[in-house]
C-alpha cells in the first residue's frame, strides 16, 4: 500500500480505482488472503473501494542439460519434461509486483 | 561484562506501518462521467518486497566488504539450531572468530545459551513477527563489535514458512531438518528448501530409534533442492560435524 499511495501522490491523483498486481505461482502469496487484507489496508486511504486485480505469472524453470526453459508446475520439483534433469534455476514465477494503477 | 549480549526489541512491522501511515482524507465520491474523463492507467513494474531486498543487498555488501561470511540458519522450532551453534562456537569458533544474531519471538534464552567470551551474540526479540527481516539484521549487526569476526551466524526465528521470502543479506542459506520431523518435510514445505544452499539433516544419532529413513529424506531433499549441499550430522554425538566445519572453512573469505 505504501508503494501504491506513493505513486498516487507523486502523480497528484486523488483516488485510486484499480490496482493490478503480478503474482508468481511460487511467490508464496495466497490470493484469498491478499484480497482479505486488501480491503482492510485500503480502508480510509485514497484506494478505498478500489478493485484489486491479480495477474498470475506461471513458474518457468531452466534445464541446464537441454539449455531450455520449461513449465515448472506448482510442486517445487522442477523436473525437465525432456530429459528428467532436476533444476533449481527458476526463471519466472516468484514475482510480486505492482504492475498497474488506475487513478484519477 | 565478559559477554556481549544486547537485546533489541522490534515492533511488528505491520503494527508499525499502521501507526505511521499518514491519515488520508476520504475523497468525496466522484460522478461517473467526470471520473472517466480524468482517469489514467499507469504501467509500473515495482517489486513489492523491494524494501527488504534493498536492505539485504546493503547487508550483503557490508558483510562482504568486512570479509564476514554470513549464514542464515532456518528450520522449524526445535530442529537443533541453537544446539548446533553452541557446539560450533565451542569447537570451530575457538580458531575462527564467530558472532551470532539470534531471533525469537520472546526471551533472550538463546543468546544466553550461545554467549561465549570469544563470540559476540545479539538477541532479536521480534514480538509477534514470525521471521527476521533484513532491517532487523542490519540493526543488530551494528550493535555488535564485529572486529575480527569471520563468520556471522544468523539464527532465524523457528519457522519453515515465512523466512523463505526474506533475504537477510546472507551468503549462504542453511536449512536444518531434524530426524524427529519426518522424511517428508522437504516435500511439505518446499519453498524454504528450494532456496537453500546447504541442508543439514540433524539429530541423526536418534534416527534409528525413530525409524527415520535417512536415504528417503536425502532423496526428498534432492528432489526439491538439487542445488543444495547435504550434510548429515548430530550436534550431540559429533558425527558429521567435521564436514560442517569443513564447509564453513571452505566458504570463508580470504583474510
Amino acid at each position: 500500500m505504501d508503494a501504491v499511495l506513493q505513486q498516487a501522490r507523486t502523480r497528484g491523483a486523488n483516488r485510486v480505482h484499480r490496482i493490478v498486481l503480478r503474482i508468481g505461482a511460487l511467490a508464496g502469496v495466497e490470493p484469498e488472503a491478499l484480497r482479505f487484507a486488501f480491503e482492510v489496508v485500503t480502508r480510509d486511504t485514497l484506494a478505498a473501494g478500489s478493485t484489486l486485480q491479480l495477474e498470475a505469472v506461471p513458474a518457468r524453470a531452466f534445464c541446464p542439460v537441454c539449455a531450455a526453459e520449461f513449465d515448472a508446475g506448482m510442486d517445487y520439483v522442477f523436473s525437465c519434461p525432456t530429459c528428467g534433469q532436476l533444476s533449481c534455476d527458476l526463471r519466472q514465477g516468484r514475482e510480486l509486483e505492482l504492475a498497474q494503477i488506475e487513478m484519477s | 561484562m565478559p559477554f556481549g549480549i544486547k537485546v533489541l526489541r522490534f515492533v511488528a512491522p505491520g503494527i508499525l506501518r499502521a501507526n505511521t501511515l499518514p491519515a488520508v482524507e476520504q475523497p468525496a465520491p466522484l460522478v461517473g462521467a467526470n471520473v472517466a474523463a480524468v482517469r489514467e492507467t499507469v504501467d509500473l513494474r515495482v517489486p513489492l518486497l523491494a524494501k527488504n531486498d534493498q536492505i539485504a543487498a546493503g547487508n550483503r555488501a557490508n558483510f562482504r566488504a568486512r570479509k564476514i561470511l554470513a549464514l542464515n540458519l532456518v528450520s522449524s522450532p526445535g530442529a537443533g539450531k541453537t544446539t548446533l551453534l553452541s557446539r560450533t562456537l565451542d569447537e570451530f569458533g575457538l580458531t575462527t572468530k564467530c558472532a551470532v544474531v539470534v531471533g525469537d519471538l520472546e526471551t533472550d534464552n538463546d543468546a544466553r545459551r550461545l554467549a561465549r567470551p570469544h563470540a559476540p551474540v545479539a538477541q532479536i526479540t521480534t514480538g509477534t513477527a514470525c521471521h527476521l527481516d533484513a532491517g532487523m539484521v542490519a540493526k543488530s549487526a551494528d550493535s555488535l563489535d564485529l572486529t575480527g569476526v569471520r563468520v556471522l551466524f544468523i539464527e532465524n526465528v523457528g519457522n519453515l514458512v515465512c523466512p523463505a521470502e526474506f533475504d537477510l543479506g546472507e551468503e549462504l542459506r542453511v536449512v536444518l531438518l531434524s530426524t524427529t520431523e519426518g522424511e517428508e518435510k522437504p516435500l511439505k514445505y518446499p519453498p524454504i528448501f528450494k532456496t537453500a544452499h546447504v541442508v543439514l539433516l540433524t539429530k541423526i544419532d536418534v534416527a534409528d530409534a525413530l525409524g527415520f529413513d535417512r536415504a528417503l529424506a536425502a532423496e526428498n531433499i534432492r528432489r526439491i533442492a538439487p542445488q543444495a549441499k547435504l550434510i548429515q550430522l548430530s550436534a550431540r554425538s559429533g558425527e558429521g560435524l567435521a564436514e560442517w566445519y569443513a564447509l564453513l572453512s571452505a566458504h570463508l573469505f580470504k583474510s
